[in-house]
Formats: structure tokens, C-alpha cells, sequence
């Protein structure tokens, strides 16, 4: 296989950002191994700030696309200049982070380009035949490599993790300056405001000890084992999405790529499957615990300890056993 | 208030999955359905809506003759009417196909928003909704928590979901497109009486291979093998009684990891 492998890069507060990083090694690294050219493509505002910042980076060529109408991300824009770039260019394969902004965008070009998309991926490898995309389907619980059938470019997004961002190589890259035309392109979505969540009234990236309730914890009452356990330990309360959209805790317990990312030194997961929207936010902690009932729940591949069992036995014992060394 | 929302019908959520014998697809000799979680969801929103401002709410679903049932579910929960675009064959695998199947029964319909769920809970590929609106020429919004319709505007208010706690307000135009996300409200049960009156409700059943589409021109995800997540755990798995579990587990946090 030839050509080239283009990665889109997004900044935030002046830098690119974590995803795009580790998306970009992910492509050095499938570049340098098969011999495919890789270049990142930059969409930015007129300011010349944003393109210094992206070229110290190992890449046969920084695209740098600036106007007016990219400085705020708007998918009409964003998607009409990708779309002019990439069907002049047509790489191998388009590669963007799978990001929230992404998400709203990639669907969008991939139709505009009338090529296909597989998002929400965690590899992707180059076999005889071409790429093979690894994502996950039936809500996490089965592994799928994906094969794309339509003209170049290839275009995919990467979650959190795919790539190592660390190992990003650094150079002296050509930054090529493209120009685009979207004139005659209407404003339709305009930001009206940017909100925080409920101003944090928890601080769980501090937390020495997280005891987290998931789906599995099944109702509200048996939250008071968690907290029983949370009291005798010290820790604080997490919970995955599906617990706080169940209203059994605050949205500001909530743990994962919509919520706070934590490295506690303990992580007690009580119930929680192990979707990778949770894993996001908690895999740097430095022991788990999982907890649930389902012996193929995903958090087992993640734990340190590992009990397969109902919660509502083992959380008490816990307690008990731990209640009991104190002398309470 | 016209409301198009699209409902898809997927395995049950507590589904125990097994692979076929070529790993190409799931081998599960019976699967329960029912509406995928997000377009319950995107139903409930839209329901809403017809409350606050009157209307219609139809519900437009593409999948096998079995779909019937998971759409009586939303006509029970107070949808006016249904089309399903019949896909016997599981020719609509790829977002693409799914899009231009949508959009080849949309084109000549009235309405001002269309609603879909964020992603799906069999292939998850969350393009839909975004690929719709770009064959309508419709602007849209993804990852939605709540709706504003500005009436007197002509345009509606969609907060989305961003990194890390973060939101943002969006604007845009009537009709549009959004695409909603699970957990959002509390979802309504049918009634008594939405049951038996779903009965009556119109379902327009359309034949895929009737919308003269050319399917084969169009990209597609092919899925080459399925399997379960590798087993990379390097857990030690605790058993015994509960009581045995909470005394080996102490020891392994005082002693390995130190953290007690």
C-alpha cells in the first residue's frame, strides 16, 4: 500500500491537544512501519500564533488552512474546507481524535466527501489487503475490525488511548499554507454560550480513595452500602454516567470523558462495566478494585483485584471487615 | 410543531451476547429488541415538544418487519403515526445507506425538526443524524441534553455536550437536525389507553428495493470479524464467601498495594 496518511490536529489553549497528539503518534507510528507518508492538517483562524505551535512536530508537512470563518469551529466551515483539501489531495486515510467537536464534524465530511467513516476506534493496523479499524460495538461489549469499501480518503476517529502520545515524535516540519474558498457559506449555527457543569462542588481529582457506583448498583437504596464503605475508608463517591443518569448521585461525581478524570490510589468500581467513556476518566488510578456480577464485564481487563459477585453481599462485608480491624 | 424522529430497533440491553460461527455478526439464535437507548430518548424529547407547541410527532424507522412492534411501543407513548422502510435483507448496515434511505423518505415530507439518537446500541457508529442532515442540506446539532425552540426565530437552542463537564448553547435555523443523547429525562411509560390507541395508528410500510436506491455505490463499513475484548486482565480474581472476599481483599490493599 502506498500514500499517505493525513491527521487532523486541534488546539486548545494554544496547543494541540492530548487526542490529536496521540492520534498523530498513532500515525507516525503506521507511517514509519509501512512506509506511508504522514502529514497533519491544521485549521485555524488568521492569526499566525496557532500554526508556530504545530510545527516542531515529526511530519513530512504541516497543511495549515487559516480563515476567518475557522477560527470558531462551525461544521458548515470546517467541513467545506476539509472537504476542498482532501478531495484535491485524496490520502490514504484522514485521521481525527475522537472528540466531542468531532463527532459533530466527521460524520458531516464523510458525507460531503462520500467516503467512509468508522469512528470511535482503539487501533488500527495495515495488513496485505489495506487498513483494518478496530472500534467497539454492541455498547462496548464486542471488539469488531472494520474494513472501509469506498474511494480515499479513509477516514476515521480515535479515542482516547489509541495512540501513545508520548511517543510523538518531534521535528522540523514545512508548514505548507492552503488556501480554501467559502465564500457564499452561510452562518447557521451560532454559540450562543458556553456553560461549565454545576460549578464542581467535589473535587474528586484530589481523592486519595474513589468508592464509584455504576448501572450494576441497581437502585438508590444501595447507594448507602457504597457510602457505609466511602465513610470507613476515607474515599469519596464516584459514579459512572449511567448511575447519575439514573439520579442516584450528582452530576459532579459523574467520572469519565463527560465528567472529571481522576488518578486516585485506590479505585473501588462497584457495578460499573467498564464502558471506555468511564475508562477514560479513571484508568490512571494506581489500584483498582472492580466489583460485578458479570464475569465478561470489560473493568476486569483494568483491575489490579477482581471479584465476580453481588455487590450488595460483598460491599458490606467489606465495611464490616474493615469496620472491624478499626475497632468500631 | 412537525416532528420526524427516527427509532431503531437493537438487541435488548441486558443481551448476553454470542458470535456466529464465522465471527461475522452475532450468533444469538433468539434476541429480545427494542429501541435503542438514545432514540427512546430523542422519542421523549420529541413528545415534548408536540406538548408545548402542538403538532405531529412521526416516528421513521428502518429495519426488519419486526420493527413493528418497538414502533407501537412509541405510538403508545403518543407518536401520531409511523413509516418503516422495510430492509429485509440487512442492506442498510452502513450510516451512509441508512442516511440515504432516511433522506430519499424525507425529501418530500414537511417538518421542522428531525430527531435521532446520538448513536445506537448495536453498532454505535453515531453518523446518522449528522449524514441526514447533510443529504437534506439541513443544519444540525449532536450530542444534545436539552431543546429550545425559538418559535417567533424560526430556530432552535440545542445544548450539546462537550469535554469535561463543559456545554454549549447552539443556534440554529428551522428545520434542522439533532441528534440526542441517552439519560436526559425521565422517559414516559405508555398508558392504557396509548396502548390500545396505537393499534389503530398508521404504520406506512415502504419496501427498501421501492426507493430505487443504488446502495452498491455508496461506502460501506464491512465488518470483517467479531470477537470478544481480549481477557489482557492482570486482575487477580478474589472468590470465596463475602466475608473471605473482604479479608483476602484487605490484606492484598495493606499488604501488595500498600494502601490501607
Amino acid at each position: 500500500m502506498t500514500g499517505e496518511i493525513y491527521v487532523l490536529l486541534d488546539q486548545s489553549n494554544g496547543r494541540v491537544d492530548t487526542l490529536s497528539r496521540e492520534t498523530l503518534a498513532l500515525a507516525q507510528q503506521l507511517g514509519h512501519s509501512h512506509g506511508l507518508g504522514v502529514k497533519a492538517l491544521l485549521l485555524c483562524g488568521p492569526s499566525r500564533s496557532s500554526v508556530e505551535n504545530v510545527a516542531g512536530l515529526q511530519v513530512d508537512e504541516v497543511l495549515a488552512v487559516s480563515h476567518e470563518r475557522l477560527e470558531q469551529y462551525d461544521p458548515d466551515a470546517h467541513c467545506r474546507a476539509l472537504t476542498q483539501v482532501l478531495a484535491q489531495d485524496r490520502p490514504l486515510a484522514f485521521l481525527m481524535g475522537h472528540s466531542y467537536q468531532n463527532i459533530d464534524l466527521a460524520p458531516k465530511l464523510a458525507a460531503s466527501l462520500k467516503c467512509g467513516l468508522v469512528t470511535d476506534c482503539i487501533d488500527c493496523r495495515i495488513d496485505g489487503g489495506g487498513m483494518i479499524f478496530v472500534r467497539q460495538m454492541f455498547r462496548n461489549r464486542i471488539n469488531a475490525d472494520v474494513r472501509v469499501r469506498s474511494p480515499h480518503p479513509w477516514i476515521a476517529t480515535f479515542q482516547s488511548g489509541a495512540g501513545a502520545g508520548n511517543d510523538l515524535l518531534e521535528g522540523e516540519a514545512t508548514v505548507v499554507e492552503r488556501t480554501v474558498d467559502l465564500s457564499g457559506l452561510a452562518h447557521r449555527r451560532t454559540v450562543v454560550e458556553t456553560v461549565g457543569a454545576v460549578k464542581e462542588k467535589v473535587d474528586l481529582t484530589k481523592a486519595a480513595t474513589i468508592v464509584a457506583a455504576g448501572r450494576g448498583i441497581k437502585r438508590k437504596e444501595n447507594l448507602r452500602l457504597l457510602e457505609e464503605l466511602a465513610e470507613v475508608l476515607g474515599a469519596e463517591l464516584g459514579a459512572s454516567r449511567a448511575a447519575v443518569d439514573s439520579e442516584w448521585l450528582e452530576r459532579d461525581r459523574q467520572i469519565g470523558s463527560s465528567g472529571q478524570s481522576v488518578a486516585p490510589r485506590l479505585y473501588i468500581a462497584c457495578g460499573i462495566s467498564g464502558a471506555i467513556q468511564h475508562v477514560v476518566g479513571m484508568r490512571n488510578s494506581a489500584n483498582i478494585v472492580a466489583i460485578n456480577t458479570d464475569p465478561d464485564a470489560p473493568i476486569f481487563n483494568l483491575a489490579n483485584y477482581g471479584i465476580v459477585g453481588d455487590l450488595t453481599e460483598i460491599v458490606p462485608a467489606l465495611t464490616r471487615k474493615l469496620r472491624e480491624e478499626k475497632g468500631l | 410543531m412537525k416532528v420526524f424522529t427516527c427509532l431503531k430497533e437493537t438487541p435488548s440491553r441486558d443481551t448476553r451476547y454470542e458470535l456466529a460461527p464465522d465471527s461475522s455478526w452475532i450468533g444469538n439464535a433468539e434476541v429480545t429488541h427494542e429501541i435503542s437507548e438514545c432514540d427512546e430518548y430523542a422519542l421523549e424529547e420529541a413528545l415534548k415538544l408536540k406538548e408545548k407547541h402542538q403538532g405531529e410527532v412521526v416516528l421513521l424507522t428502518a429495519g426488519r418487519a419486526e420493527a413493528e412492534k418497538s414502533m407501537r411501543k412509541g405510538l403508545a407513548m403518543g407518536a401520531d403515526r409511523g413509516v418503516l422502510i422495510l430492509d429485509r435483507a440487512r442492506d442498510l448496515s452502513s450510516p451512509h445507506r441508512v442516511a440515504a434511505a432516511l433522506e430519499k423518505v424525507l425529501q418530500d415530507q414537511d417538518y421542522d425538526l428531525i430527531l435521532t439518537g446520538t448513536q445506537s446500541d448495536d453498532y454505535g457508529y453515531a453518523q446518522t443524524g449528522p449524514m441526514l442532515a447533510h443529504l437534506l442540506g439541513l443544519p444540525h446539532a449532536t450530542i444534545v441534553m436539552q431543546i429550545q425552540v425559538q418559535t417567533d426565530r424560526g430556530s432552535v437552542r440545542a445544548l450539546r455536550e462537550m469535554e469535561s463537564g463543559w456545554f454549549e448553547w447552539v443556534e440554529i435555523p428551522l428545520p434542522a437536525v439533532l441528534t440526542i443523547q441517552a439519560g436526559i429525562s425521565q422517559i414516559r411509560y405508555a398508558t392504557l389507553r396509548g396502548i390500545m390507541q396505537a393499534r389503530r395508528k398508521e404504520i406506512r410500510k415502504i419496501e427498501l428495493g421501492d426507493l430505487e436506491l443504488d446502495l452498491s455505490s455508496m461506502p460501506h463499513l464491512e465488518i470483517e470479524r467479531l470477537y470478544f475484548p481480549e481477557q489482557t486482565s492482570k486482575a487477580e480474581m478474589i472468590a470465596g464467601t463475602p466475608d473471605e472476599i473482604a479479608s483476602t481483599l484487605v490484606d492484598r490493599l495493606r499488604r501488595e498495594a500498600k494502601v490501607l
